[in-house]
């Protein structure tokens, strides 16, 4: 055939794009492949492609938002995992003249979509997920402001994650670091496909995190339940309503920067080249000014979800609830005035590095602030040592010297002798794993029986903890000690044998991770097969303090009959110890959102040019681009976008949960 | 320490839940949700303002604003943008008054003057790009044309989304979700008109002067 014609149909694709080569890679795919063969023909045999389709993928209800959210941040933790498993090994073996079984090409992948993925399409989607579920249950609402851009920005993160899994396979990942620097990112030095695949995935999940960060605000502001003032809002919610906030303040540049990297890709322009006045350190700042913001976009939830655990299993009302929410919002801001910690070795000379290394550690004040108001709730109280408590626990000891580490990093001379080292690594694994990961996992033990009805397994659990909190020690103390020897990150071999000890020891506290992980995927499978045994009919099973806890587990679709009065921040509580009935009559018919298409339509479409655009594949660029916009105005023609739940079928609802509490209360 | 709240005692019934529950009008959010989409979407461009801040004076030994920017041109074109945002607050003018055809006259009217600003804005990058000043020239010309560009981007989405109102508009008359509707474009209309202000007095008249 004409190579021009070939040329114009499939771009750059071609059959060398498959790494038919590298063993590995045909071994996943393999894997990979089987798996999702697997799991189509179950679908498939057991019917279930329609129900999947109009319960849930077309589903506008922000719980089952919530859960797609987790299970799409679970999987990926799995992907994420893999390669820190592959990168610990072969750091492990490649001493005294190996060159360890990664080839550099490969290797220089593999970290830079563990980077990628862990953050974006792992702790993202999970801390979404999180919010998705809990915010409207928390604040009395029937659902999120925006229920049809729920669904689409869910499927847009989708889409990103797609792009990214594609890499794998098709193609290759970037191999720059997993913020992608130029001028190594720029078309001169990585003219593959790996920094497009890099670039369109960020830039769909982007645009569906902003619109959901939008959504959230909106929710949190406008939605919440009567007598629910600002300062009565559960701090979970506080911490979504600032988290949302700097989403939304923040992902936008990161679009911006991003944009401006395919542009000097695509059309040769000179942002950030090195020649015709182009300014690479233009790029490091500005992803940083998204990049600081992102981290605490991630963790601020956490604090949130440690609130409620840490005053829920203490039996005891939040200690200092009013100085949990200013030192929230004290931390928002001051995430933005301190991006340029990240590089002091720029050279933006010494006033410029002082100011951003005191706010910098000026941040350890509100942060230390939540820790003693936790500890003091904890102080006197009624500690039960389930699982969420376990993981806020480990978390409070844990995150203190993530926290002194990185205000050790803070300081602008320590920093230059620091800058890049392990020390780096381990002090941000530190804070992520202990802060942002025990927090989530604390929340998932939290809330699963509110999603589901049942309660996880704790022997399960408790081995997941132990299996985690220690190999998060073993793998990441040798990094803080062969950092401070000025071992440098993203290193694949090494000379000095001295030094192989501790990667040993790291990779060991991998495996520990690995069995923790395990043990969490054991955890799910038999609290599913012990359901009926781990039941909850309360609705309220750790006798609870918000409002999440008022309604059924799992809760209606329309959440709660009634719209909840709200008297108290811990209104839940406040209804229990002033004697509130359930209403049992009087329901009427309730207004809801309808399920649409659309949104994992237009995500599709969306995906499908990034991937034209990773490839230069510019027809098919042009066609999905031209399918997106049609089906975006197509759906703009449909007004009627809401139904009644009818009052009988409320009634119906409502007398079967009345039956389960009277059951329940009798056993 | 007491929880009570003032607005019931311990003694009396305290009433848990709205009974007579008020339909949330549809769409209560969108304008507050409108106006946080437009305040992302002006951080995309404060970082392109930036970037051009930063960029604007590598000429990279090739033209510099004196050498390329005709300011009257740029006047004119700046005319058909504040006009075009005068005519769509008639049109919002009008549809308060629930007048249909004039709403429509109006917008119309808006959209030419929308279609005039980005017919001078890309005579001018064709003069620009057929003198040898394109965006791979130096940072100045990229940042210059991304930021121009950018708005002009922009103002095209605009258009396609006047077009699709007028004919909601004219199917479905000026009902409540129209109106709503309309009112979110007029914001948007408005926000790359103070945009064009900035891109006016940073761009060009502080280009002529560097």
């Amino acid at each position: 055939m004409n190579p021009d014609l070939v040329k114009m149909i499939f771009g750059r694709l071609n059959l060398e794009a498959l790494p038919l080569h590298e063993p590995i890679l045909v071994g996943t795919f393999a894997v990979v492949a089987t798996g999702g063969l697997a799991l189509f023909a179950i679908v498939t045999y057991f019917r279930l492609w329609t129900y999947l389709w109009r319960e849930w993928f077309t589903t506008v209800d922000h719980k089952r938002i919530g859960i797609m959210y987790m299970i799409l941040g679970i999987v990926m933790l799995l992907r994420g995992f893999a390669d820190a498993l592959m990168m610990r090994l072969q750091q492990a073996i490649a001493f005294n003249g190996s060159d360890g079984y990664l080839p550099a090409h490969h290797y220089d992948q593999v970290f830079t979509a563990h980077g990628v993925i862990m953050i974006f399409f792992v702790a993202m989607p999970l801390v979404t997920g999180l919010m998705n579920y809990v915010v409207p249950l928390q604040i009395g609402a029937r659902d999120v402001s925006f229920p049809f851009l729920n669904n689409f920005s869910f499927w847009m993160t989708v889409g990103g994650a797609v792009l990214v899994m594609m890499s794998l396979f098709v193609g290759e990942f970037a191999r720059t670091g997993w913020l992608a620097y130029p001028p190594l990112s720029n078309i001169g030095y990585s003219p593959d496909v790996g920094v497009d695949y890099y670039i369109w995935g960020l830039q769909v999940a982007g645009v569906g995190t902003t619109l959901s960060g939008i959504n959230l605000v909106c929710t949190i502001v406008k939605l919440r339940a009567p007598g629910m003032t600002m300062m009565k809002m559960p701090v979970f919610t506080w911490t979504s309503l600032c988290t949302n906030v700097l989403i939304v303040a923040s992902f936008p540049v990161l679009t911006a920067v991003l944009a401006l990297l395919s542009l000097d890709r695509y059309v040769g322009t000179n942002f950030f080249t090195n020649d015709f006045g182009g300014n690479p350190m233009m790029y490091v700042n500005l992803i940083w000014i998204w990049g600081h913001p992102e981290v605490y976009i991630l963790v601020l939830p956490a604090f949130g979800i440690f609130s409620e655990v840490t005053a829920t299993f203490s039996g005891k009302r939040l200690f200092g609830y009013t100085s949990m929410v200013y030192a929230t919002v004290v931390i928002t801001i001051l995430s933005y005035l301190v991006w340029l910690h990240h590089f002091f070795t720029m050279g933006s000379g010494a006033s410029v590095n002082s100011f951003f290394g005191i706010t910098t550690m000026i941040i350890s004040i509100p942060t230390g602030a939540k820790m003693f108001n936790w500890l003091f709730t904890m102080y006197r109280g009624r500690i039960r040592f389930e699982l969420p408590m376990m993981w806020t626990v480990a978390f409070m000891l844990t995150f203190v010297i993530g926290g002194m580490t990185g205000v050790l990093l803070a300081v602008p001379p320590a920093d230059f002798v620091l800058h890049n080292s392990l020390f780096l690594i381990a002090h941000f694994h530190n804070v992520i794993i202990g802060g942002v990961l025990f927090g989530l996992f604390a929340g998932i033990n939290y809330w699963f029986p509110k999603a589901f009805g049942f309660r996880l397994d704790p022997f399960w659990g408790k081995l997941s903890f132990w299996f985690w909190v220690s190999g998060f020690y073993f793998a990441f103390m040798p990094l803080y000690v062969l950092g401070l020897m000025g071992v440098t990150r993203r290193l694949r071999v090494f000379d000095d044998p001295s030094l192989q000890i501790w990667f040993v020891i790291a990779a060991f506290g991998a495996f520990l991770i690995l069995l923790g992980i395990g043990a969490m995927l054991m955890q799910f499978a038999v609290s599913i097969l012990r359901r009926e045994q781990l039941k909850d009919t309360t609705g309220d099973p750790w006798n609870a303090r918000t409002l999440e806890w008022a309604t059924s587990s799992p809760p209606p679709d329309y959440n709660f009959a009634f719209t909840p009065v709200v008297y108290d921040n811990d209104a839940w509580w406040d209804m229990k110890r002033r004697g509130y009935k359930r209403p049992l009559g009087g329901f009427k018919p309730i207004h809801m959102p309808s399920n649409t298409g659309t949104g994992i339509i237009l995500a599709g479409f969306a995906t499908v040019m990034g991937f034209a655009l990773i490839w230069y594949i510019w027809w098919l660029a042009a066609v999905s681009f031209v399918a997106l916009l049609a089906v975006a105005i197509g759906h703009t023609f449909n007004y009627h976008r809401d139904f009644h739940i009818p009052a009988d079928e409320v009634v119906r609802t409502e007398d079967a949960r009345t039956r389960v509490l009277a059951a329940g209360a009798q056993t | 320490m007491s929880v009570a709240t003032t607005i019931t005692t311990q003694d009396s019934e305290p009433i848990f839940h709205v009974v007579d529950e008020h339909d949330h009008p549809e769409g209560a959010s969108t304008m507050l949700g409108f106006w946080i989409y437009l305040m992302s979407d002006c951080l995309i461009f404060a970082m392109l303002f930036a970037t051009y801040g930063v960029l604007g004076g590598n000429y990279a030994a090739g033209p510099s604003p004196k050498d390329l920017f005709d300011l009257k041109l740029v006047a004119l074109n700046t005319t058909m943008l504040l006009l075009s945002s005068i005519t769509y607050g008639f049109a919002m003018l009008t549809m308060e008054k629930s007048k249909i055809g004039q709403t429509q006259l109006w917008l119309a009217i808006t959209g030419l003057f929308g279609l005039a600003f980005l017919g001078i804005e890309l005579t001018e990058f064709a003069h620009m790009i057929h003198e040898g000043a394109t965006p791979q020239r130096s940072a100045f010309l990229s940042s210059f044309f991304t930021l121009v560009g950018t708005h002009g981007l922009h103002v095209t989405f605009g258009l396609v989304w006047l077009v699709t109102l007028m004919v909601q508009t004219a199917r479905f008359g000026l009902t409540t979700a129209n109106r709503r509707r309309l009112m979110c474009l007029s914001m948007f209309w408005h926000f790359l008109d103070v945009v064009w202000i900035g891109v006016f007095t940073f761009v060009y008249l502080l280009g002529m002067l560097r």
